[in-house]
């Protein structure tokens, strides 16, 4: 498989009344051509800031992308123009975002907003667009779509709303689709219909995705590699079945014990993750889980560990050897 | 109605026995002649207890009435019609000072940290208005007991003269706790504590919730959609669809021994946080989505999406039955 998307020491930050906030801090990451990447992290981890960044979608002012590439198909996505870019959203990569309720227009019908990207990027005429989208509302499973989609967003449920993202989405065969948090504003059967839904329609387009959520157990079934995010950084980064099966990094360690499981027997009590995550206008010197960390050393407040290999593809950001436990 | 629901049978352990809870919000057309078209039927006829000292699980999607419940439950709202026994006493027949009195003893955690706390008040004011309001205490003797509840809680009792906004989601929801507990109360609403939470902050508030159950007594009726936190804190579990409950029995039970449809759709699709497991794992997937409460299918609430639907289903409605000593199911293919 060939590198689709790799992003080197990516650094954004928002410049605001109270101070700089550093959003994500130097992350450098790839993605390869048909695989899915879930970024797994809690509110404010950045992990939305970091493709919102790739797509060049970050509010400038007050946001500003700082440093770092973003290399897909030969070009640096941070560097080429406006011109440029535009030709690459919504065609070459594109994103569905949380909240199917906002995500749409209001004002206009489905028709409108599905084949707007297939006239402006594969350059349809509206009766050939009219047809295609009609065929991709059938794709991702809306019942009578022929008639359906001359409907406003109103008259369309949760679920159907986030399937009408998809089809947009997949309007002009992406080969990455970014999919921000896209089933946590729905109920789990539904999210079940979603899940199922990405699945298939990757097995029959190949597309790559990014899988963006705090849902461990989502990222689980779905993704072929994780990274997980803490204050701006990737802390720990590996195949799916290394990051549940052998988590090395403690914030990871600690997630993963803090949910209760349905296939597991109920505990006593839940272990928890104490602290809160830190300020990202002061962020402490060091690691940046440090605080909350138990197996924290002197030097995990002085210096930030560097993200590094501890078996293949598996890349955690740690001073501790938490399975030896000592340095 | 028939006498197969789940009302008490033993006086003595029952704090609250809702008898046949309806909840319906008229649909009103006109601007100067207003008129009821429909009703919403967000609850539905549903019967049940909490004992004394347990917690009660209510699961469900969004929009089947399990929030709606607890509020008809506390008298937020006036029930359509039905009973709701609070020690023995009809709440829905109680109005002012007597009501009021009794919301002493019951209270309500609720969802969202971040607009159920008066962002213009302090700390200090929140968890002792109800202390006055209820005339518990005043003065240097208020505010000797909201800096014990900061503490029991988990908060610095320093806090007392901050507001909302200087606090993170999780010590907010702490904050409604202390408020909850300020008035000693048998009873609390949690409606959905942890859903606004992030997830390593959740165990943090469970834990809390757990610690001051065993500690002060309580009773808890603990709403949420997350099906493995139920799991972890409950002692018994209804499930709820379309303003009715399908299933209702022992947390063991229900999660080793689901009987309703619904309830194994709804546990087949929660993802288990672990690659291998769900490699392995079948899902039901339910077709479409829940139908509108305005007007609900005929016969069973859940045969629009069953996967096993029959013709009953369309045309008769299940009764909520006891087929296992403690295990209330309403399907027709479950012990009818």
């Amino acid at each position: 498989m060939g590198r689709l998307l790799e992003v080197k020491g990516l650094r954004t930050q928002f410049f605001t009344q109270d101070g700089v906030v550093h959003a994500v801090n130097g992350i450098s990451y790839h993605v390869d051509e048909g695989e899915t990447l879930g970024i797994v992290g809690e509110s404010g981890c950045g992990k939305t800031v970091n493709v919102l960044s790739i797509m060049r979608l970050i509010p400038q002012p007050p946001g500003k992308i700082v440093g770092g590439e973003a290399w897909f198909d030969g070009r640096d996505l941070l560097k080429i123009s406006e011109e440029e870019m535009r030709q690459v959203r919504g065609n070459r990569i594109s994103m569905i975002f949380q909240d199917p309720m906002t995500s749409l227009n209001p004002v206009l019908t489905i028709e409108q907003q599905v084949s707007e990207a297939l006239m402006l990027h594969l350059g349809m005429d509206r009766k050939q667009a009219r047809k295609r989208s009609i065929e991709l509302l059938e794709m991702v499973g809306i019942p009578e779509a022929a008639s359906r989609i001359d409907d406003y967003p109103h008259q369309f449920s949760g679920g159907m709303r986030q399937r009408v993202m998809i089809a947009m989405g997949l309007s002009c065969n992406p080969q990455l689709l970014i999919a921000d948090e896209p089933t946590t504003a729905l109920d789990v059967t539904i999210q079940a219909q979603i899940l199922e839904l990405v699945k298939q329609l990757k097995r029959e387009i190949g597309m790559a995705v990014i899988w963006i959520t705090h849902d461990l157990g989502v990222v689980a079934g779905l993704a072929d590699r994780v990274n997980v995010m803490y204050a701006g950084y990737i802390i720990e980064s590996g195949p799916v079945k290394d990051i549940y099966g052998d988590p090395r990094h403690p914030y990871t360690i600690g997630l993963l014990r803090s949910v209760p499981r349905l296939d597991e027997s109920v505990k006593e009590k839940l272990i928890p993750i104490e602290g809160l995550p830190p300020d990202l206008i002061d962020p402490p010197p060091g690691c940046p889980f440090a605080p909350r960390c138990q197996y924290q050393i002197e030097k995990c407040l002085k210096e930030n560990p560097p993200l590094e290999t501890v078996a293949r593809g598996h890349m955690v950001a740690c001073w501790v050897d938490v399975k030896r436990k000592g340095a | 109605m028939t006498t197969t629901t789940p009302t008490s049978t033993s006086k003595d352990n029952i704090l609250v026995d809702v008898r046949h809870l309806r909840m319906w919000f008229p649909i009103n057309r006109g601007i100067i002649i207003q008129r009821t078209v429909g009703y919403v039927k967000a609850v539905d006829d549903i019967s049940f207890f909490v004992r004394r000292g347990e917690t009660l699980g209510l699961v469900g999607e969004s929009g089947c009435g399990k929030s709606t419940t607890g509020r008809a439950i506390l008298q937020l709202y006036r029930p359509t019609s039905g009973e709701v026994y609070f020690d023995g006493q009809d709440l829905c027949k109680m109005k002012g000072e007597d009501l009021r009195r009794m919301r002493r003893r019951m209270q309500m955690i609720f969802q969202d940290p971040y607009a159920s706390l008066n962002p213009r008040m302090t700390v200090g004011n929140i968890i002792g208005e109800p202390l006055e309001v209820h005339g518990i205490a005043r003065g240097r003797e208020k505010r000797e007991r909201v800096q014990e509840l900061l503490r029991v809680v988990g908060l610095n009792p320093y806090f007392v003269n901050r507001y909302p906004h200087e606090f993170s989601g999780g010590q907010r929801q702490r904050i409604g706790v202390a408020r909850a507990l300020a008035v000693n109360p048998d009873f609390i609403v949690c409606d959905e504590p942890i859903s606004a939470l992030d997830v390593s902050i959740r165990a943090q508030i469970i834990n809390l919730l757990e610690e001051l159950q065993e500690q002060f007594g309580l009773t808890y009726l603990f709403i949420a959609h997350d099906l493995s936190v139920v799991r972890h804190i409950s002692n018994r579990v209804a499930v709820m669809y379309l303003g009715k409950i399908m299933e209702l029995t022992s947390r063991e039970e229900l999660y080793e021994n689901p009987l309703h449809p619904y309830t194994q759709a709804l546990l087949s699709a929660v993802p288990i946080p672990d690659p291998v497991v769900e490699e392995k794992r079948r899902r039901i997937i339910l077709e479409g989505d829940v139908p509108s409460p305005v007007n609900p299918p005929k016969g069973c609430n859940f045969c629009t999406r069953c996967p096993v639907v029959m013709e009953i289903c369309k045309n008769e409605e299940p009764e909520f039955k006891e087929v296992q000593p403690g295990h209330w199911v309403a399907c027709w293919r479950v012990g009818h």
